[in-house]
Order: structure tokens, then C-alpha cells, then sequence
């Protein structure tokens, strides 16, 4: 008795070609995601680095194509840019302490007081407010903050008043809106240290302050650099806040829009964006050895 | 009929002929400048049956906003011309959108027409192609924001003032010069309103004029670098008090109903719409006068449709489109034909040259000045913009 061989369709003869040409096998299966990592982010990032080094005829408006050190020079050099960028720098750090030092405590009780019907609930409810846009949610930051507004006749009765518009506006509203990207990788960090450890930690004789600060925080460290990596990132390069709720203040986003739009002149625009993109390559580099970005 | 017809084709091909002429020369010359070579239209053609507009919001209202507001759809059934548009919100986004060629016509404010013209963006107009010109102003023809070298590049569209609001309840007694958001601001710290535009700088000019006659200045828009830095070093001063610039006049309109803004520059428009929600708020023209807007639509130099492009800057200078298009924006009309159409003409001053005359309109500073002087050279709009950014810091 003999079985027939399968008939050699040409789904089947692909299957095969590619079962014993490994190397083929791998270049279909990364063309896509390498091309697109390529063409968007490569090639955007190195148009961007190379229009940083020519220059704007400003009479006619147009870009001259010749290399030129000059919009480098006046943003590393010029006063504006250095405070702008300090401004920039110090509000991302602020928001950043914020963020963490309301989602520990959050991320904590999610991950081991909670119950898992609740933790259920509580990821919910901190990922809730990611489905409204971020416009609405600056919008609505900008009336709760205005001389009429909640916080004005919440605060009335204690003698305070709302910080109205400003840098302290600025970084109420970057906190709340970047808080779900800090809450969510430090909640992971929690939940994977094994309650085994706490036990142990308690069984030793530790206290709980000790358990946190000698036995969870070591482990959760790399998910708290993680987190402020989002809030960070993403509060060097918000220009729409700062314009909502900042009042007269500028940050370096601000900056590369009116150089882009108002001022057309895009190899300053650019130029500015290589500050943010260098401090942040800092930060990266900073943080690599804490492990961090494996956690993200 | 037919006749006649073949003549309109061959007119087309004609006005075809000198477009592509015009367009080579535009070509031809972008690299030495852009400077204004190129001919205008003599007779116009067929229409093409498209024409893409670039106009401020309001300008362009085709009901989709409100069905009630619509000037495009008799313009359209008209002409046969279908009108797509764009809004944008500032002169700077506007210049920057004519770079793509995507447009026929730009509605543009003076800090923005110069440099068109500059950019060889826009192409001259003849005038004696649009029977709606003979009725406009006369004060608002020819002028250094719509004209260079005698030659005009467009037909005015509306003109405003920026003038002095304050809400009556906080800021008293009322003021009636600028001095309340420069030297005096200090009593509304924090307060205290700007528009966000290199343009402003001139407000500042305009307020020195009066206060600092020792710097000479003849033309806001035309300064040197000593009367420059005056103004620059007036708005750094006037910057401790802001409490926020504004561009998006929804933004102005609620920071004066919340009180985070009690005094500062905006808009009659703006004024109007505060007044019909009861906000206690007023405008007033300030002694040392002001500047102020006169727009002007433009035919981009490589427009795909020119003879549509025509067609509608003559229907929206004709007196009911324009009533119409100037009434729901808020500003004065082009024409005393168009206030026939309106009904509040008296609060806009339409046709007043007194109140006019007190009115500097945007202009595009250069470094040829303005106001005639040879002997200095004056700050540029780059100047201008570096300078804001320094100012708001």
C-alpha cells in the first residue's frame, strides 16, 4: 500500500523553499517593519539633522542649500534659547516628580493591596481618561485653571487662589496628562515582584519602610525609570499645553512651531529640535545601565 | 452665439498663453529674487470651473458652517466656478501655504501681501478687469500693502482696527490710551493682553510715536535699528504684565469672560461677540491711534484657474457678497454700496477716512524703509520675528 505523495502546489513548494532557506525566510519577515522604521523615523530624523545646516533666504523665503553652521551656533550660544531650553529642561523634570510621586503609591496599591477585581477596575479607570483627546483634556485643564474656575471656588473658602495661567499651569496639566504612561509601567514592576519576597523580607524581621526601601524599590526601580522616560520625553516636546495653559510663557516646541510656521524658517526650526532629541539621547544613556529599557 | 464663443475660447488660449508666459517668468526669475516681472491678465477666458481659495476663517462661507451664512453658492451657480477653500490662522501660515502652489486666490493682510509679492507668489491684477473695482474706497486702493510700483496686485477686500479692550468692571476710570498696556500696565499685572505676531511690535511703534517723538518714527512699520530696539525694549517691559499673547480670538474672547485678560488689543468682532453675551467689556480707538488690517484678495502667479480666480475677486467686491463676507467677519466693507446691505456700517466706521486715516495698516517691514528714508536701513520682518521670539522669551 502506498500513499500517495501530496500534490506540489505552489503554496506547498513556497512552504518548503522557505523552510530550507532560513536567511530568505528572515528578509520577508523584516522587510516591512525595517522599511518602515527606515522610511519614517531614519530618514525623517536625518532630513531634519541635515536642514539644520542650511539656511533661509529671507527675502524670497526660500532655503538655500548650503551647508552652514550658523543656525547650530545661535542655538547653542543665543540667551533665548539657553533660557527657553532651561525652562523646557525644568518643567519635564517637574512634571516628572509629580507623575512619580503620585503613581507609586497608586501602582502600588493596584498591584498588591487591591484585589484583582479591583485592580481590573483601577487599570481601567487610570487608562479612562486616555480615550478623550488631548485637546478636550487641555481645554478642560485651561477652565478648571481660569480666574472663574473650579479650582478658583475650591480654594476660595481656604484662602488660596488658582495659579491661573502659567508654568505652574503648565506642569499641573503635563503631569495629569502623562500620569497613565507613568502609573502603567511601574504597576508591571509591582506586580512582578513575588509576595514570597515580602514575606520573607517580614519574616526576617524587617520592618515595612525596610521591606520597601531594601527589597521592593531595588526591584521596581528599573520600572519607575521607565515610566519617567514617557513623562519626560513627552513633556520636552509639548508645545500645545504650554500654548493653552502656559499664558505668555514658551518652551522649545513653541519655539520650532513659530520658526516653522510664523517665521519660515525651517534649519532654525530644526536646529532647535536637535536639543530635546540631544537631551534626550542623555537621558537614554543615563538610564541605559539601570536596565530600564528593558522595561519599557 | 458660436461666434462669440469661439472668441471666449480664444481668449482663454490667450490668457493661457500669458499665464504659462508668466509662470516660465516666475520660474525664471525665483532665483534672482522673485522680483515682480510678471504681466497681468489682459481679457479673460472660460472659466475652468474650479477655484481653490485661501482666505481667513469667515471669508469664505459656503452654509457648511451655518446654513444660514453662505455667499459661495450664488457665486458658484453663477460662475459654474466650484469654490474649495482653506482657512488659516495667522499671515505667517498663510505665506507659508501659498509656497505650494495648491491655491488660485489668498485673501491677505498687508504683513503678508509685500512678502508675496517679494516671494513672486502672487501675480499683478487688472484692475479694469473687475467691474466691482470703480465702487471701492479710494482710500484703500493703490496703497503700499495692495501695490508695488504702481502696479496693483489685488482688489480690497475689509479693513479693522486693533483697538483697546477692557473689561468696564475691572478697569477704571476708562481708558482712552494705550499707556494702560505699556507704561501703566503695571496696575493690571498679569492681566494684560497681547497679540502674538512680530507684527505687534508695531503697536508698540505707533504707542512711541506719540510718547518718544525724540526717535522720529514716521511709519510703525518702518523702523531703523535705534527706534527697533525702543520698541523691542517697550514690549519687554510690557511682557513682566502679560498675563497671555493671543492668536485664536475663541481664546481672547473666553480669558476676557473669565477676567484672566482685563485689558489689552482685539478685535471689534471679538467686542461684538462678548457684548451679545453680556460680558461687560468695551473697545475704544486710543488717542495715539492704531494699527489695523486691510485685506486684499490675490491671484496666486501659477494659478490653475485664473479666469475663475477673476471671477471671484470680482463677485466678492461687489456690494451684497461683500456686505455679506465683511459683516460676518466683523470688519469695515471695500464699498458704500455694501453698507446698503448692512446694517451696522456706523459701528465699524465704514467709509470714515478720518477714522481711516487713524488706522496703520499691516505692512511687511523691509529693510528698504517704508516711510522714504535712503540714509538707514530699516529692520526686516526676519528682524522682526527673532526679536518677538527674544521678547516673549
Amino acid at each position: 500500500m502506498t500513499i500517495a505523495a501530496p500534490r506540489p502546489t505552489l503554496a506547498r513548494r513556497l512552504s518548503s523553499t522557505l523552510s530550507t532557506h532560513p536567511r530568505v525566510r528572515l528578509a520577508l519577515l523584516i522587510t516591512a517593519p525595517v522599511a518602515w522604521m527606515a522610511i519614517v523615523y531614519i530618514v525623517a530624523l536625518v532630513l531634519l539633522l541635515v536642514t539644520a545646516f542650511w539656511s533661509v533666504d529671507s527675502f524670497t523665503g526660500q532655503i538655500t542649500t548650503e551647508f552652514t553652521w550658523d543656525n547650530i551656533v545661535e542655538v547653542v550660544t543665543g540667551a533665548l534659547y539657553q533660557t527657553v531650553t532651561l525652562r523646557t529642561v525644568g518643567v519635564a523634570l517637574l512634571v516628572t516628580i509629580v507623575d512619580v510621586v503620585i503613581a507609586v503609591p497608586v501602582a502600588f496599591f493596584m498591584a498588591k493591596v487591591a484585589s484583582a477585581r479591583w485592580e481590573r477596575i483601577l487599570i481601567v479607570l487610570v487608562l479612562l481618561p486616555l480615550w478623550a483627546s488631548y485637546l478636550v483634556k487641555a481645554y478642560a485643564w485651561r477652565s478648571v485653571l481660569s480666574q472663574e474656575g473650579i479650582l478658583q471656588w475650591l480654594l476660595t473658602p481656604f484662602g488660596l487662589e488658582t495659579p491661573g495661567y502659567g508654568l505652574t499651569a503648565v506642569v499641573i496639566t503635563l503631569a495629569y496628562l502623562w500620569l497613565p504612561y507613568v502609573i502603567l509601567p511601574i504597576h508591571a514592576g509591582f506586580s512582578r515582584v513575588p509576595d514570597s519576597m515580602l514575606e520573607a523580607s517580614g519574616d526576617l524581621g524587617a520592618k515595612s519602610w525596610a521591606t520597601l526601601r531594601l527589597v521592593v524599590l531595588p526591584l521596581v526601580w528599573p520600572s519607575i525609570i521607565a515610566g519617567t522616560i514617557f513623562s519626560f520625553s513627552l513633556s520636552l516636546g509639548d508645545y500645545i499645553t504650554v500654548n493653552i495653559v502656559g499664558g505668555a510663557n514658551q518652551m522649545l516646541g513653541n519655539l520650532v512651531y513659530t520658526n516653522v510656521g510664523a517665521a519660515n524658517n525651517l534649519p532654525l526650526a530644526s536646529a532647535i529640535a536637535l536639543i530635546p532629541i540631544v537631551i534626550i539621547f542623555g537621558y537614554l544613556a543615563l538610564v541605559r545601565r539601570t536596565g530600564a529599557l528593558n522595561n519599557l | 452665439m458660436k461666434r462669440i464663443h469661439r472668441t471666449a475660447r480664444r481668449g482663454a488660449t490667450v490668457g493661457l498663453a500669458i499665464a504659462s508666459i508668466a509662470v516660465l517668468a516666475a520660474c525664471g526669475t525665483s532665483g534672482g529674487g522673485g522680483t515682480a516681472t510678471d504681466e497681468a491678465m489682459t481679457e479673460l477666458g472660460d472659466t475652468e470651473g474650479t477655484v481653490s481659495l485661501l482666505a481667513w476663517p469667515g471669508y469664505v462661507e459656503d452654509g457648511s458652517n451655518d446654513p444660514e451664512v453662505d455667499w459661495v453658492t450664488p457665486f458658484e451657480e453663477a460662475t459654474g466656478c466650484e469654490v474649495t477653500s482653506k482657512v488659516y490662522g495667522t499671515s505667517d501660515e498663510a505665506f507659508n501655504l501659498m509656497k505650494s502652489g495648491d491655491y488660485d486666490v489668498v485673501a491677505a493682510s498687508g504683513d503678508a501681501s509685500l512678502r508675496l509679492v517679494a516671494a513672486g507668489d502672487v501675480a499683478p491684477v487688472n484692475t479694469d478687469l473687475l467691474e466691482n473695482y470703480d465702487g471701492i474706497y479710494d482710500f484703500l486702493k493703490m496703497q503700499p500693502w495692495n501695490s508695488v510700483d504702481g502696479v496693483s496686485y489685488g482688489i480690497p477686500h475689509g479693513y479693522g482696527a486693533n483697538l483697546l479692550q477692557y473689561r468696564t468692571d475691572l478697569v477704571t476710570p476708562a481708558p482712552t490710551s494705550w499707556d494702560v498696556v505699556f507704561d501703566a500696565s503695571d496696575a493690571y499685572a498679569g492681566k494684560v493682553t497681547a497679540y502674538d505676531s512680530p507684527i505687534y511690535i508695531a503697536d508698540a511703534a505707533v504707542y512711541l510715536m506719540a510718547h518718544e517723538p525724540d526717535l522720529g518714527i514716521e511709519n510703525p512699520y518702518a523702523l531703523d535699528q535705534e527706534q527697533f530696539d525702543a520698541a523691542v525694549e517697550l514690549l519687554k517691559a510690557q511682557r513682566a504684565n502679560i498675563g497671555e499673547y493671543w492668536s485664536d480670538y475663541l481664546k481672547q474672547a473666553q480669558a476676557f469672560t473669565t477676567g484672566d485678560s482685563v485689558v489689552g488689543t482685539s478685535w471689534q468682532v471679538i467686542q461684538n461677540s462678548l457684548e451679545a453675551e453680556g460680558v461687560p467689556t468695551a473697545v475704544v480707538l486710543p488717542d495715539e491711534g492704531t494699527t489695523g488690517w486691510s485685506d486684499t484678495w490675490m491671484i496666486a502667479s501659477e494659478a490653475k484657474s485664473p479666469n475663475c480666480a477673476y471671477a471671484w475677486l470680482d463677485y466678492i467686491a461687489s456690494p451684497e457678497a461683500n456686505a455679506a463676507a465683511t459683516g460676518y467677519f466683523g470688519e469695515a466693507p471695500s464699498s458704500d454700496a455694501a453698507c446698503e446691505f448692512r446694517t451696522d456700517c456706523e459701528a465699524y466706521h465704514a467709509g470714515d477716512e478720518e477714522y481711516a486715516s487713524q488706522i496703520w495698516y499691516w505692512s511687511t517691514p523691509i529693510a528698504e524703509c517704508l516711510d522714504g528714508r535712503t540714509d538707514v536701513e530699516c529692520v526686516d520682518y526676519a528682524g522682526w520675528t527673532e526679536a518677538w521670539a527674544e521678547i516673549k522669551g
